[in-house]
């Protein structure tokens, strides 16, 4: 079972080695783990996707709660909320290929970001589903590179996810 | 008031009543030494840092205050980290001070250079490298709240060279503010009416209590408890002292080398209450025959310690000593029960029988010689084996804190260096290390700070010229194919303690015992008593991997 965690932490270095060393050493798996910063430039927000029941995901939140530098952890309710990923693929494409590639980019609203003789690179934005279609699609031409930036989500309507600032 | 780096250091531990410093000096730490000169705090130098760690657990552990280690880069950061990660397993408030290499030239592999915040990431409860001399008041500010508060652990602060010798305006921050970190200290009141109300109704109630007792200092909040309701009490390893052992409901320590009244009384309840305690495995064996009837009300400070072994029926998170004094306002008086008649009746069965050899010097009659002779008063440390056993198992603690023994890292080498901790927390205090030939050899050049300090610890040391608790695993695991666990050379340790300056003492034969400990106990100043024992000796009860508590062997 996949479990989407919305990590809020202090934006300082060393934070990612943290959050990284506890899920190795309780062996937590990590799908995938996106991080930048935030509306505010001091916390930095993690959005990190966890393979495991609900017992395991419950000890990855307590475990991620008790280290100094995490200010909140919040799970992320699919129904509820909005996920993307981006996606950069290059692909295979001779000029008998070309259009093809570009029709299909086209029904996914992908755009194509750089073209050669003998490729495209084309950018992807999306919920996993609509990324692993594409990329399915896209592999009989032959995908040389694939980069993915790992899923972030936030809350549908006007719920956010922030932290309660002292009085 | 300008100062530097390595003074607003000092100058923040003396504001945080810092009285004592287990350390060793080198390169990356010389600008602390240098302004510790002019200090208050008392400086003890150990012989290995990793001494220093352990002084400074043993002090914490007695003092509930937290204790101060220190040691330079590289190596001398990392002979602290045995220390460190010792602290964490059993929840001991400790500040660990590192120097380290210059900012300028961290990542160079310089001399003396290790990532030591790197290092000690998954067992500290949180570190420091300070790069901004700035931030020196405060982060020492928040090391030490952070080490006392919430659940107890090792925090550490590794300081630059550079950093240390910056000056900067001194300023101690008043308070903490930490968005990250609140512990919950107040139990839930509704979570605590519900336990209350279990164990009203319960018939066969025990209650475990773990090492959070003796931190939280709830030892009193206990003894009302079971003695108002008539709850049976056992202990964890971590948690013996925290109930008198010669009261007539305590059932002893539960777990894999656990007395059988312990282990049976656990697995016979219908309610388990246990109390700062975290279901280690050592203490439950196999979680699925642990408690099999048992309801569970677990109380922990730590959130993530609930559910992660054992899924409790009433969760209670919280200061223990807060939630119990709680739970015991509502909780109604009751009279012995036929479950306290069976509990009798399961300690009688346990009772130890005695020695079948009368002439064969036995460590487990030395141990009840000693309990007998210091009223179970004494402040006893351990290393780790079969003498740390047999001493939770024997010795009747009869106050709380005065058990000092490596629970879960298992750490060798405690007991020495933890015991000179203890002495200087509490000098008139009689200070015993317990020890085996196999641990004593891993922290013995620490007799060398207890002499130079004046420390009077004594020591008994079990010499069966092994690794005896190894060869028992051996014999039961391994089909008696003994490996690496008898030593081929021993040394004198009359002879060593003669070169300490130390008096000894060596015994064979069991009518010495007597004699023999009170002469250790008459002298005034450190001693060592040596009593050879046989290798073949078992720890006894034993749980096998696999099985539930109550299938012991010699149980």
């Amino acid at each position: 079972m996949k479990t989407t965690l919305s990590v809020l932490v202090e934006n300082q270095p060393g934070v990612l080695f943290r959050i990284a060393g506890l899920f190795s050493r309780r062996g937590f798996n990590i799908d995938s783990l996106a991080v930048g910063t935030t509306e505010n430039p001091d916390i930095s927000r993690m959005t990190i996707v966890v393979d495991g029941d609900e017992n395991v995901v419950e000890q990855v939140k307590k475990q991620l709660n008790k280290l100094i530098d995490v200010i909140k952890v919040s799970k992320i309710v699919p129904e509820d909320s909005v996920t993307r990923e981006l996606v950069l693929i290059k692909v295979d494409a001779d000029s008998h290929m070309r259009s093809e590639i570009i029709q299909i980019a086209e029904i996914f609203r992908a755009s194509i970001v750089d073209v050669s003789q003998k490729s495209l690179t084309i950018e992807l934005t999306g919920d996993k589903d609509k990324v692993s279609a594409f990329e399915e699609l896209l592999r009989p031409f032959g995908i040389k590179e694939l980069v993915r930036t790992g899923v972030i989500a936030v809350n549908r309507g006007s719920n956010t996810i922030k932290i309660e600032e002292e009085a | 008031m300008k100062m530097t780096g390595a003074e607003a250091l000092v100058k923040s531990l003396e504001i945080e009543e810092v009285e004592y410093i287990f350390g060793y000096p080198g390169g990356a730490i010389l600008p602390v030494y240098d302004a510790l000169k002019d200090s208050s705090i008392r400086h003890i130098l150990t012989r290995c840092e990793q001494g220093a760690a352990h002084a400074a657990s043993g002090y914490a552990r007695v003092s509930r205050k937290v204790g101060v280690c220190m040691a330079t880069s590289g190596p001398g950061a990392t002979n602290l980290v045995t220390g460190i990660a010792t602290a964490y397993m059993d929840s001991i408030p400790i500040v660990a001070i590192t120097g380290q290499v210059a900012t300028s030239v961290i990542g160079k592999d310089v001399f003396q250079e290790v990532d030591i915040t790197g290092a000690t990431a998954p067992f500290t409860k949180h570190n420091y490298l300070v790069k901004n001399p700035n931030d020196i008041p405060k982060i020492v500010k928040e090391a030490f709240y952070i080490a006392s508060t919430g659940r107890p652990g090792p925090v550490l602060i590794d300081l630059p060279k550079d950093v240390a010798e910056a000056k900067i305006n001194f300023k101690y921050p008043e308070k903490v503010v930490l968005r990250g970190y609140k512990p919950n200290v107040v139990g839930h009141p509704k979570q605590i009416q519900k336990a209350a109300e279990l164990i009203n109704k319960a018939r066969c109630p025990v209650i475990c209590a773990g090492g959070g007792i003796n931190m939280a200092g709830a030892e009193d909040i206990l003894f009302e408890l079971a003695t108002k309701a008539n709850i049976p009490v056992v202990t964890t390893l971590m948690g013996i002292g925290s109930f008198p052992s010669d009261h007539p409901l305590y059932m002893g320590m539960l777990g894999m080398h656990g007395l059988a009244s312990a282990n049976k009384i656990v697995t016979d309840s219908d309610l388990l209450i246990a109390a700062g305690a975290r279901f280690a495995d050592r203490s439950v064996g196999k979680i699925d025959g642990f408690a099999p009837k048992a309801k569970i009300i677990h109380i922990d400070i730590d959130p993530a310690e609930i559910g992660k072994n054992v899924k409790p029926d009433i969760p209670i998170v919280g200061d223990v000593k807060q939630v119990l004094g709680e739970i015991a306002k509502n909780v109604q008086p009751k009279a012995p029960s036929t479950w306290n008649k069976y509990a009798a009746n399961l300690k009688k069965e346990a009772e130890y029988k005695g020695l079948e050899d009368k002439d064969k010097l036995d460590p487990i009659e030395i141990i009840r010689t000693l309990s007998d002779k210091t009223k179970g008063k004494a402040i006893i440390t351990t290393e780790v084996g079969m003498h740390q056993m047999w001493t939770a198992q024997h010795y009747e603690f009869i106050k709380p804190r005065t058990f000092i023994s490596s629970g879960g890292l298992g750490t060798m080498g405690y007991g020495l260096p933890a015991a000179m901790g203890v002495q200087i927390a509490n000098r008139d205090a009689l200070v015993i290390n317990i020890c085996g030939d196999g641990s004593i050899q891993m922290n013995l050049n620490e007799m060398a700070t207890i002499v130079e300090n004046d420390l009077p610890v004594k020591m008994i040391l079990f010499n069966n010229s092994g690794l005896g608790l190894v060869r028992q695993l051996q014999e039961f695991y391994c089909d008696k194919r003994y490996n690496q666990v008898f030593f081929k050379f021993v040394p004198d340790f009359t002879k060593i303690t003669e070169g300490y300056n130390i008096k000894s003492m060596r015994i064979e034969k069991q009518d010495e015992v007597s004699d023999a400990i009170d002469t250790m106990l008459s002298h005034d100043g450190p001693f060592l008593l040596e009593c050879i024992i046989d290798i073949h000796k078992n720890v006894y009860p034993m749980v096998l991997t696999g099985s539930p508590i109550n299938e012991m062997i010699g149980g």
